[in-house]
């Protein structure tokens, strides 16, 4: 199993869209190596016929009638959000300008 | 404050059903027992640190609508006027909600989880929010990002977590019993260490529409209470099938209640209780309290003596659940926490002009998550990602359903051979002194041992007092098969009567009275 270094932890953090602080990059390269070595435990078990659980109720394909529900009023929406504007969520640019 | 003329009992000293029937006969009004709590939050929770929000005038007035209602000859459930407390988790409809983080502060929820909206139609008064670990991340409630919440126990060390503002506003007599969630053992846990009754209920057997969501194929809702009773009252008002939350099951729930006033009668005779081999039998006592072993054994032994046959049980892929869990849960979670991103609620930061979307959000989650939750987003972000899936997150799923096998083994599958129920301690250990771990996630983590099994195969699990060691409580847990949550209440109300006929009182009138602030 492979170790965590600091420049993986720098990688995962800018995936994860965290912006980590070099402090923070020092102080958790090495837990999440630590932790890594102990959940590599996974690893003894003898699981070549064995199906994966991702979840413990046998459900499959839960439906309900196709009809429409009230939504939630879109003031009461837009008054938790961090920005609005003209009934929308207001966001930054997501686009650079032209040169 | 107290009005003349009032009972003189402390009515925060009451347990649920000695409240209801003081309602329901007028004895008490919901207002003076909501006052009662309400005094006690005010006089000790600057010390306990239970709480992260309480509105006293929302309360008052919804106790008064009962009284109300009852003066007006109305039909009233059985929980009308009974306060509650809910873990930050749960999302309540213009109430701050948090989950115990800074990038939900101030945010006020524009509708109510089904979990609170039936305990509101049920006619409970809303005491307040209790303070948690950060979306529920750890076992201390230390990752709290607003301040550390104390034992009543014992100032000086950690209620247990998840749900440790539940476990010491309860212990604490802060409230009558909350509402915890557990995905790890978080219920369970923090009831262990303060010496309350803490539920898991069947996975699915409880919505979790409107709980800010930390690894959706093992969080549940369920009740922290003081006595066994309590406990299946709660989670009878909770529980049962929500078409809004997809993963829950279409079942009735088995009689709680009933369960816990038969196991109370103290008659387990021809109960088949397995003894968990690797949770603390020979051969795996590393990290034990040997005072928790000790009182663990004693309750196992007061087990027989009711009547239960008992005999060890191997299960011997709990081995691995504790690292099959922290890449599982960090993996959902790392999904999960990528709706915080600065958009729709809650935190905001470096809007400004300068810094593009991508940049907004990186520095959101810079800001507004802890150490704890970006560990695991880190960790949950390597165990998914390409070359590393099959080793980490697929392995896990697979030791995930050799666990599952271990239980059904145990329970007896076909040949019927097996037992009925397994226990285990719930803790390793008793409350450790606050600070103690919060350097070193894996001792951290070691917290959730024997907890753990429990949560990934989906059973239900409940914690019941067993004594105290080293003058604090310990905890022993009792597991069933799925659905099978009333055969926890009944072995649980068992013991519980047991020991407190042995002892002569409840293990919480030991609880030291709180030094004058």
């Amino acid at each position: 199993m492979s170790n965590l270094s600091r420049t993986d932890v720098e990688h995962l953090a800018r995936l994860a869209r965290l912006a980590v602080t070099d402090e923070e990059l020092d102080v958790f390269a090495g837990q999440l190596d630590v932790v890594l070595g102990a959940v590599a435990r996974v690893g003894e078990a003898a699981v070549a016929d064995v199906p994966p659980t991702s979840h413990v109720v046998p459900l499959t394909n839960v439906f309900r009638p196709d009809v429409v529900t009230p939504s939630l009023p879109r003031d009461q929406v837009l008054a938790g959000a961090p920005a609005a504007e003209d009934d929308r969520f207001r966001v930054p640019r997501i686009l650079q300008e032209e040169a | 404050m107290s009005t003349p003329g009032a009972m003189s009992t402390d009515l925060t000293t009451l347990d649920v059903a000695a409240l209801q029937s003081a309602l329901s006969t007028g004895e008490v009004s919901a207002v003076e027992v909501t006052r009662a709590h309400l005094d006690r939050i005010a006089a000790d929770d600057a010390r306990l640190g239970a709480y992260l929000h309480v509105d006293p005038d929302a309360a008052l007035a919804a106790a008064a609508e009962v009284d109300r209602a009852r003066a007006a000859g109305g039909e009233l459930g059985p929980l009308a006027g009974i306060p509650v407390a809910l873990k930050d988790v749960v999302v309540t409809e213009g109430v701050p909600t948090t989950s115990g983080s800074k990038i939900l502060e101030g945010w006020r929820p524009p509708y109510d989880a089904t979990v609170a909206g039936r305990l509101k139609a049920a006619g409970t008064v809303l005491l307040g929010k209790t303070n948690m670990d950060e979306f529920a991340m750890g076992s201390s409630t230390e990752n709290s990002a607003y301040r550390p919440t104390r034992n009543p126990w014992d100032l000086d060390r950690i209620p247990g977590g998840s749900s440790g503002g539940s476990s010491a506003a309860v212990a604490g007599h802060l409230a009558p019993w909350a509402i915890g969630t557990d995905t790890g053992g978080s219920i369970r846990q923090p009831a262990a260490v303060t010496g309350l009754v803490g539920h898991k209920p069947t996975y699915g057997s409880v919505s979790r529409y409107g709980l800010i969501a930390f690894s959706s194929s093992l969080d549940q809702a369920g009740p922290m209470a003081r006595t066994v009773l309590d406990a299946a009252l709660l989670h009878e008002a909770i529980g049962g099938h929500d078409p809004r939350d997809s993963t829950s099951i279409d079942a009735p729930l088995p009689g709680l209640v009933a369960a816990a006033r038969q196991g109370a009668r103290g008659d387990l005779s021809g109960l088949k209780v397995g003894v968990v081999t690797e949770l603390g039998g020979d051969g795996h006592q590393e990290g034990y309290g040997a005072g928790v072993l000790e009182r663990v054994a004693a309750a196992v032994a007061l087990l027989t003596e009711l009547g239960a046959e008992v005999r060890p049980v191997s299960c011997p892929s709990f081995d691995l659940a504790l690292a099959a869990y922290y890449l599982i849960a960090p993996s959902e979670a790392s999904s999960n926490l990528a709706r915080f991103d600065g958009v729709r609620f809650g935190l905001r930061v470096g809007d400004d002009g300068s810094a593009d979307l991508d940049e907004v959000m990186a520095l959101t989650r810079e800001q507004g998550f802890g150490p704890e939750v970006k560990r695991r987003i880190i960790l949950g972000t390597y165990a998914l990602s390409s070359g590393y899936y099959e080793a980490y997150y697929g392995q896990a799923q697979k030791v995930r359903t050799l666990i599952t096998r271990d239980f059904t083994a145990a329970y007896g599958g076909a040949d019927g051979g097996g037992v009925d129920v397994l226990v285990s301690p719930t803790s390793p250990t008793v409350a450790w002194p606050i600070g103690a771990r919060v350097d070193d996630p894996i001792a951290m983590y070691a917290a959730d041992l024997c907890t753990l099994p429990a949560s990934l195969a989906g059973v239900p699990a409940i914690s019941v007092p067993c004594g105290l060691s080293e003058g604090l409580p310990v905890g022993l847990q009792v597991m069933a098969p799925a659905l099978a949550d009333d055969r926890c209440y009944r072995v649980a109300a068992a013991l519980e009567a047991a020991q407190d006929a042995a002892r002569g009182h409840r293990l919480l009138d030991e609880l030291p009275t709180p030094a004058a602030a």
